[in-house]
């Protein structure tokens, strides 16, 4: 559980994980999950799932879970912890890197920087596919749709909030 | 860098204010249409460029996107603009979503519908990761070390932070010793 100071555990939470998101907060979800339901005990599963979702279903990026996750820890104070804690580390790191990487773009060490790293973003981002899916899959049905949407996006140029509103649609008229 | 004067720290505010509001499931297509086609701030090749470091590095794409463009023209203040630009208005919206969904939770026509709105969101990761994973295809080195990857952390839930920190030297390593032809 929280021991008493739960904006400071949101923000020591969102800023380590600012510093490992490498391509994304995609593929810090697992360890968010983990930590904001397993060690803090914060929200269930199913919550964190739901909290997920609105993210995606709002505009902006999906990094504003974390302003949802913040906000419905510690309200506001909470909201702008963990925005600020996501965002300030890795915008500092992009300040800092951005003209020395611009300079170094053709030594061979960056390709294998690149090299190296990019199965790790892979994995982790396949390792966040599947804890979600364990998460939203509680029927068939709800299975089917998240295949189903994964499916039209990797083979047609459908807009995903076509996908997100047939999902709630579905949902909503008691079809899954 | 186009000939254009470097837009002011309002321009990156309100360019970056847009992208934010219309950016639904995925903001980077139009980030590039907003910097490239409209305002003209980068060349396409700039953009990709810009984009490809901003993959690398932690953190959300879109807002490394921004600190880059924002600290390019106008310094530390031109990345603030940038940034505050693109979270202000979607910060609101999204608290404003999740009060109202603590407040309909309990109807259970809200508790359905978000429950599909969570499954069809989860296809949304699945396909990422699919097209994420997709280059990875005849790489056997990097096949490899990502099914560890996703072993150690949706297998055996292992901590994040231990596991890359072990895992990106073992990486890279290994892709030193086994060049990619």
């Amino acid at each position: 559980m929280a021991a008493g100071a739960p904006v400071a555990d949101l923000a020591v939470m969102f800023g380590q994980l600012s510093l490992v998101s490498i391509g994304g907060v995609h593929t810090v979800l697992p360890e968010l999950k983990r930590q904001v339901v397993e060690s803090h005990g914060w929200m269930s599963s199913a919550d964190f799932a739901a909290l997920y979702a609105l993210a995606q279903a709002a505009p902006g990026p999906n990094m504003l879970v974390s302003t949802l996750i913040g906000w419905q820890v510690a309200g506001l104070a909470g909201a702008l912890a963990a925005t600020a804690a996501l965002v300030a580390p890795c915008a500092l790191l992009t300040f800092l890197v951005a003209g020395a990487w611009h300079r170094f773009r053709d030594r061979p060490w960056r390709r294998l920087v690149q090299d190296g790293l990019m199965p790790l973003t892979a994995g982790l981002v396949v390792a966040a596919a599947i804890v979600l899916s364990e998460a939203t899959a509680v029927s068939i049905g709800h299975a089917l749709v998240t295949a189903i949407a994964a499916a039209l996006l990797v083979l047609t140029r459908l807009h995903p909030l076509w996908l997100l509103g047939a999902g709630a649609a579905l949902g909503g008229a008691g079809i899954l | 860098m186009s000939d254009r004067p470097p837009p002011t720290l309002a321009a990156l505010f309100w360019g970056f204010l847009s992208i934010g509001i219309i950016g639904f499931g995925g903001v980077l297509p139009w980030a590039r249409r907003m910097v490239v086609e409209q305002r003209g701030w980068l060349t396409p090749a700039e953009f990709t460029d810009l984009l490809g470091l901003c993959q690398f590095l932690p953190g959300p794409n879109i807002v490394n996107v921004a600190v880059a463009l924002g600290s390019r023209f106008r310094g530390p203040l031109g990345a603030v603009a940038a940034v505050v630009g693109l979270l202000c208005l979607p910060m609101v919206l999204v608290v404003t979503l999740g009060a109202a969904y603590s407040a309909m939770r309990d109807q259970p026509v809200v508790a359905r519908a978000t429950a599909g709105l969570a499954a069809a969101a989860s296809g949304l990761v699945v396909a990422t990761a699919l097209k994420i994973a997709a280059p990875l295809l005849g790489r056997k080195l990097g096949i490899a070390v990502a099914l560890v990857v996703v072993v150690a952390i949706a297998g055996l839930h292992l901590p994040l932070v231990a596991t890359l920190l072990l895992l990106a030297p073992v990486s890279m390593a290994l892709h030193r010793l086994v060049p990619r032809r």
